[in-house]
């Protein structure tokens, strides 16, 4: 991760956040808009989620992870809490490989 | 300072304070797993005071230890947090009338400051808590994350411990409540499917920019967006 890169990313970062309370009396962001970036948000996150489960590289990262991660959300929809969430899900896939499952 | 508190009532400042708990525990996770992933220390470090946005921080550091190009990193950063957009206009009047003001509240703009500022109806009320909560959450997060890089300094062989698996978990709890409704569950569910298809023919850090095209499926809105922005639980 190199410095330039987050450099950019906060000054963009920044640039959203800054231009609501600069620019308050002169624009309006149409609801529609709205809705989409925050909609897109939630598209990103879950393939970020998919592809950092089941890839590795440019192949299948084996089912030890995958498992782990399934576990982990298995909890978390039950509202489990965010620790014992992640600890499980980082706990199944050690044991999956301990009993050597790739 | 002391008057913001006393502006707060007690239900308030407890609400706030979990928050920023729960926040540091992903704090420390990030720190941790970016670490041990192979990023130097000041990476991370860096990054959560400068960027300070928890989902992008995530995204951003996943595209690169995945093998990604700094610029998809950036670019995935960036969609992410084009949500603090319209945030920022809708808290611009609460953030402050003075220059520094402004500048400064600006950086504080996150999913938990707006959704915690947004509760409050009175005016006094809602700058006392868009500073408080924006404030505590700044020093958490970056408390956290610098301990979080100390401790995953210290695991080595991260397969073995299964901290790969920990990375996407964090990321699931995160969008999790935003996916309750249909039209974005559809669209992220599309999404998940191109970018994992995508993954063996294209250069990392593109797939997941390509899951936007399953916005298309994502429909109209539900009801109004004040009421339904999915964004507000997903950080």
């Amino acid at each position: 991760m190199p410095l330039l890169a987050i450099a950019v990313l906060a000054a963009g970062t920044y640039a959203f956040r800054l231009a609501g309370p600069v620019f308050r009396h002169r624009i309006r962001i149409p609801d529609r808009l709205q809705w989409l970036l925050s909609v897109a948000t939630a598209v990103l996150l879950t393939a970020l989620v998919a592809t950092a489960a089941l890839t590795q590289g440019q192949g299948f990262a084996g089912w030890a992870r995958p498992a782990g991660v399934l576990a982990g959300g298995a909890l978390a929809i039950r509202r489990a809490p965010f620790p014992v969430v992640v600890i499980a899900a980082a706990a199944t896939t050690a044991v999956l490989r301990l009993a050597g499952l790739p | 300072m002391r008057s913001f508190w006393r502006t707060l009532d007690h239900g308030s400042l407890r609400d706030i304070f979990l928050v920023c708990l729960a926040d540091a525990i992903v704090g420390a996770s990030f720190g941790a797993i970016t670490v041990s992933g192979g990023l130097p220390p000041w990476a991370p470090i860096t990054m959560s005071v400068l960027v300070f946005a928890g989902g992008a921080q995530f995204a951003a550091a996943g595209v690169v230890l995945a093998g990604g190009s700094p610029a998809a990193a950036v670019l995935a950063g960036l969609v992410l947090n084009a949500r603090l957009l319209p945030y920022g206009f809708t808290v611009a009047d609460t953030v402050g009338g003075s220059r520094w003001a402004r500048l400064l509240g600006a950086q504080l703009i996150t999913d938990e400051s707006v959704a915690f500022t947004l509760r409050q109806h009175e005016r006094r009320r809602r700058r006392a808590t868009f500073w408080t909560c924006g404030l505590a959450l700044f020093g958490c997060w970056n408390v956290a994350v610098v301990l979080g890089v100390l401790a995953g300094a210290l695991l080595r062989n991260t397969g073995s411990f299964g901290l790969d698996a920990a990375f996407p978990t964090v990321l699931l709890a995160l969008v999790l409540p935003s996916l309750a409704d249909r039209g974005t569950r559809n669209a992220a569910l599309a999404g998940a499917v191109i970018a994992v298809a995508a993954t063996p023919f294209l250069p990392a850090g593109l797939p997941v920019l390509l899951a936007l095209a399953g916005l298309v499926l994502a429909g109209r809105p539900a009801a109004t967006v004040a009421d339904t922005n999915p964004a507000l639980e997903a950080r």
